[in-house]
């Protein structure tokens, strides 16, 4: 696989946080690629480090209290995003990035006319006169479906529903044509009909402007709608990684497992019990010595509890982190089948 | 079947709150359903569509503009002393936020014999024994009844509103979004907790939540709400089966399903639009401003609720 393929690479990156109470360790290790055009979900329980994952790409939470203890992140081939200055880091931010985030009622400015924060971002990137920002700003208004946009760009974030606010987050996001979208849980906050409207426009979005996005979400059916790849992350660290058939279909980590299986599917039986995957995750001020997940696991082994299993290769695009995958392993019979639907 | 006596039967239930300057805010308009003993009934729909201020009307926490609901034989809203505390004992509620529901400065045991208390069922060691049973019941220990509800995850602390709402033996649990705030994993843990003690109690559940998924799973039948009505009424299979209500057919459309092949082959019904402010209400069916399927009497008239099969029901003038 060449490099120049890659816009984003992301290696053994771990993030903590200092606090009274001790070190945080929210990411503890964390290496995936993002390629061009390419829509990347991370998924995963809240707290289990995608959210600090995605902020730290974009260098979004301050120091202190957080700190990159170790890791690189290399953008577009060139910049170490984990070495920039504040200074140049605000050179990227907005113009080469682009955010979206989870509540749309609280990330817009309330004091400013939606034109004004779409167009400011490109009056400094971009160096736009205003007329020409003014243009742009209605034509990317246009492109996410606000009907007349003329008008639109002199009212008030309160003047506009969740949904139109959601739509105005993207257009600001997306104002300056960004290389990568960060989308932190789009549609979370948001009815399923709105959400709908929204998961349809991204993926437009990501076709007809050839950006990459990486997709931050809980909601598994969002995931097979949208993303090509999935990364599963548990406790800080990436449990397993593929294409989305091979994590639907072919999942290798009882956390997949466990994810699969706790949701209900609209078009299956209603009578089949929930597996809920038992107990809590682990505390991060101080995580386990072995694998994060064995105290949950139901195929946990004396060795898991010793030792964190390496990244196990399974295809060019799919590896997973358990013991189980080991050739000394005892074989388990994977109890889901696509989707989730259960075996047996 | 013969047909069973149902434990809670809502007619015409409407619930308008006065805004001042003579605007009427019309949180339920059209709201008719009976609940039979033991089933589980499901109550979705988009935010703002009412089935919350359906749920806390039905329980007396608001009274009602107009209709009436009974609850054993019984008009709820014009119960007084010693009915309504019996009303109160029967029909028990869980609520969304399971971070604001419950009294941090009050241990876990007392939160949980609050009701107890009030209702004097139990006092000294047969109250501690209860307590304990009840935490036990829903998958805790003894040693939590001392501790504060910080002390506890999201999971943990739906499980002591739960139990609260358990300790005084209700019939009846209207349970208000009891897993949104909670995460995927977590949320199937309840789920089976749920479903367990109704088993085990012999319970009736009115669920309301907006994951359609999960109510699905948990239902019995399904009611359907937009902007104020129950626009469609069957049983969970029936509804996903042969959704008739194009509302109710655009919302099963737009829930993704956790399964990539059939995403990729999958039609989308996508609605255009926003829900409108039940402030200012389309004339007609509320649905018409975003239904695929709006004729001109739509514009004209509320259709009433039609039973189009034994046991469907549906408001609209398709049929």
């Amino acid at each position: 696989m060449s490099t120049n393929n890659n816009l984003l690479e992301v290696k053994d990156l771990k993030v903590s946080f200092r606090t009274y109470a001790g070190e945080v360790q929210a990411v503890r290790g964390v290496t995936f690629n993002l390629k061009k055009g390419e829509v990347l979900a991370i998924v995963g329980e809240s707290g289990c480090g995608k959210s600090v994952t995605a902020q730290t790409l974009m260098r979004l939470i301050p120091t202190p209290p957080s700190y990159i203890k170790s890791g690189s992140v290399i953008f577009d081939g060139k910049k170490d995003i984990t070495k920039l200055s504040n200074r140049e880091m605000e050179k990227i931010r907005g113009s080469e990035m682009g955010m979206i985030f989870q509540d749309p009622m609280t990330s817009l400015n309330p004091t400013m006319k939606i034109g004004e924060q779409i167009t400011e971002g490109l009056i400094k990137h971009q160096s736009l006169s205003k007329k020409a920002a003014t243009e742009r700003a209605i034509e990317i208004l246009k492109l996410v479906g606000i009907n007349s946009p003329e008008g639109r760009i002199h009212q008030y974030p309160h003047e506009l529903s969740g949904g139109m606010r959601q739509r105005v987050m993207i257009a600001i996001a997306l104002a300056c044509s960004p290389k990568l979208l960060i989308a932190d849980e789009p549609t979370t906050a948001l009815d399923v009909t709105i959400q709908a409207q929204i998961i349809d426009l991204m993926k437009k979005i990501s076709v007809e402007t050839d950006s990459s996005i990486i997709l931050i979400t809980h909601d598994l059916g969002v995931v097979a709608d949208m993303a090509q790849r999935v990364v599963v992350m548990y406790a800080g660290k990436i449990v397993e990684q593929g294409t989305v058939d091979e994590i639907f279909y072919n999942p290798e980590h009882p956390y997949t497992w466990g994810l699969l299986r706790s949701v209900p599917r609209l078009d299956t039986k209603a009578d089949e019990e929930l597996i809920p995957i038992p107990g809590t995750p682990p505390d991060l001020f101080a995580p386990p010595k072995g694998c994060a997940f064995a105290a949950r696991c139901p195929y946990a082994m004396s060795i898991c509890l010793e030792e964190d299993p390496e990244h196990t290769t399974l295809s060019d695009t799919h590896s997973s982190a358990c013991w189980l995958l080991h050739p000394d392993a005892p074989k388990v019979e994977r109890p889901v089948a696509a989707g989730g639907v259960h075996n047996g | 079947m013969a047909k069973q006596q149902p434990i809670l039967k809502i007619s015409n239930m409407k619930k308008h709150f006065n805004l001042g300057s003579g605007k009427i805010l019309k949180a339920v308009d059209n709201f008719s359903i009976e609940i039979n003993r033991g089933e589980t009934f499901g109550l979705v729909g988009e935010s703002g569509c009412g089935k919350s201020t359906a749920g806390r009307t039905i329980i007396n926490l608001y009274d009602v503009t107009s209709g009436e609901v009974i609850f054993n034989g019984e008009n709820v809203h014009q119960m007084k002393g010693k009915k309504l505390k019996e009303f109160n004992r029967n029909m028990q509620m869980v609520f969304q936020d399971p971070y604001a529901s419950l009294n941090p400065r009050m241990t876990v045991g007392n939160i949980i014999a609050e009701g107890i208390d009030i209702h004097g069922l139990y006092s000294g060691a047969k109250r501690k024994e209860k307590v304990l049973e009840l935490l036990r019941a829903v998958g805790l220990n003894d040693e939590h009844a001392n501790r504060f509800p910080h002390e506890f995850s999201g999971g943990q602390r739906q499980r002591i509103g739960i139990a609260r709402a358990l300790a005084i033996e209700p019939q009846f649990i209207i349970a208000d979004e009891p897993i949104s705030a909670l995460d995927v994993s977590v949320q199937a843990q309840v789920v089976n907790l749920f479903k367990r003690l109704q088993k085990e109690r012999g319970l009736t559940y009115l669920f309301i939540a907006h994951d359609l998924a999960m109510v699905k799973h948990i239902s019995d039948r399904i009611g359907v709400m937009y902007l104020g009505n129950l626009v469609e009424v069957t049983t969970s299979e029936d509804l996903y089966a042969k959704p008739l209500h194009p509302y109710t057919q655009s919302l099963l459309s737009a829930i993704p399903i956790p399964d990539p092949e059939v995403e990729r082959t999958r039609e989308r019904i996508i609605l255009q639009g926003d829900v409108p402010s039940p402030l200012n209400p389309p004339s007609g069916c509320p649905f018409r401003t975003r239904c695929p399927q709006a004729m001109p009497q739509c514009a004209e008239s509320m259709p009433p609720s039609k039973e189009v099969e034994p046991g469907h029901f549906v408001a609209c003038h398709l049929y």
